[in-house]
């Protein structure tokens, strides 16, 4: 079981998602930004950072980078794909997920162990969650502030497409208190906040976190 | 600009920013990217769009305009 791990030139937490990897006892696949080969890797985190150091838009231009195409197409046919922070605003700027992120609303950058509660728990990287479970992962970021237009919303709300939603409070604005939202099909997930640094207690607020690495493990394995 | 229908935090900033110094009456600031493109002959009004369309601005949020200056 292999899961590849992007780096573009910016990203910051390409380290931690490997090694979150590890700990799920998969092996995590070093992916380069220019290399369009996803080296038969059986899923792929995106991780977060900021890539092209934000220019644009965040995730703008990192999603026209060569393995990105890799990552659409492979997406399209149903490998498992995470974005995380920064991975999740480019995968909303390559449109394998819906919607966009902004600026947070109180324009203060956040960074704190923010709690979430899993609300579906079929997508490829959720399946080891209770439903309605609470987790502890850290939040950092800018622009994390999650919008659709309504007929968007109203279809991720009806189709229980939100994967998380913060809870405790909304720390960036994020409509409906969205902290993570799932493709159609389950396979693409992308959220703000990191649970690649949560996989354990020694080193982030609650090892709540490493569920979202086994359970890819599942879905490639169980396939 | 940012769509109608999305926050824009940082317009709202500089509003509040604005009666501090003395500057009245302003009711509403919403803030907004342009860029400069100096391009050749062969780059027509669609292309244009294309480039605005597609990494430009973001459909998702933002809607824009083209504006063709003679140099």
């Amino acid at each position: 079981m292999k899961v590849g791990v992007i780096t573009f030139p910016g990203t910051l937490d390409d380290q931690d998602a490997a090694r979150a990897v590890r700990y799920a006892d998969a092996e995590a696949v070093p992916l380069w930004h220019a290399d369009a080969d996803l080296h038969g890797v059986d899923a792929v985190i995106v991780p977060g950072g900021f890539s092209y150091g934000d220019y644009l838009r965040c995730g703008a231009i990192a999603r026209f980078a060569p393995v990105m195409g890799a990552v659409i197409e492979a997406a399209g046919k149903g490998m498992p794909v995470l974005g995380i922070c920064n991975g999740f605003q480019i995968l909303c700027e390559a449109g394998l997920l819906p919607g966009a992120l902004v600026r947070n609303s109180a324009m203060h950058f956040v960074c704190r162990d923010q709690w979430l509660r899993v609300e579906n728990t079929t997508t490829a990287w959720t399946t080891r969650y209770e439903l309605g479970a609470e987790i502890l992962v850290p939040l950092k970021s800018g622009e994390g502030g999650y919008v659709a237009e309504k007929a968007t919303l109203d279809e991720l709300e009806g189709d229980g497409r939100v994967v998380f939603r913060y809870v405790g409070g909304n720390p960036n604005g994020s409509l409906n208190n969205i902290a993570g939202i799932t493709s159609a099909n389950g396979r693409v997930v992308g959220l703000m906040p990191h649970p690649e640094h949560a996989i354990d207690a020694l080193t982030g607020p609650s090892d709540d976190g490493l569920g979202m690495f086994m359970s890819v493990i599942d879905a490639v394995v169980n396939a | 600009m940012p769509k109608p229908e999305i926050l824009d935090p940082q317009g709202q900033a500089v509003a509040k920013a604005l009666p501090r110094l003395g500057f009245e009456g302003v009711t509403e600031v919403r803030q907004g990217k342009r860029f400069e493109l100096e391009v050749d002959d062969s780059v027509d009004d669609e292309e244009l769009a294309k480039i605005a369309s597609s990494l430009l601005a973001n459909t998702v949020i933002e809607d824009y305009t083209v504006r063709r200056v003679d140099a």
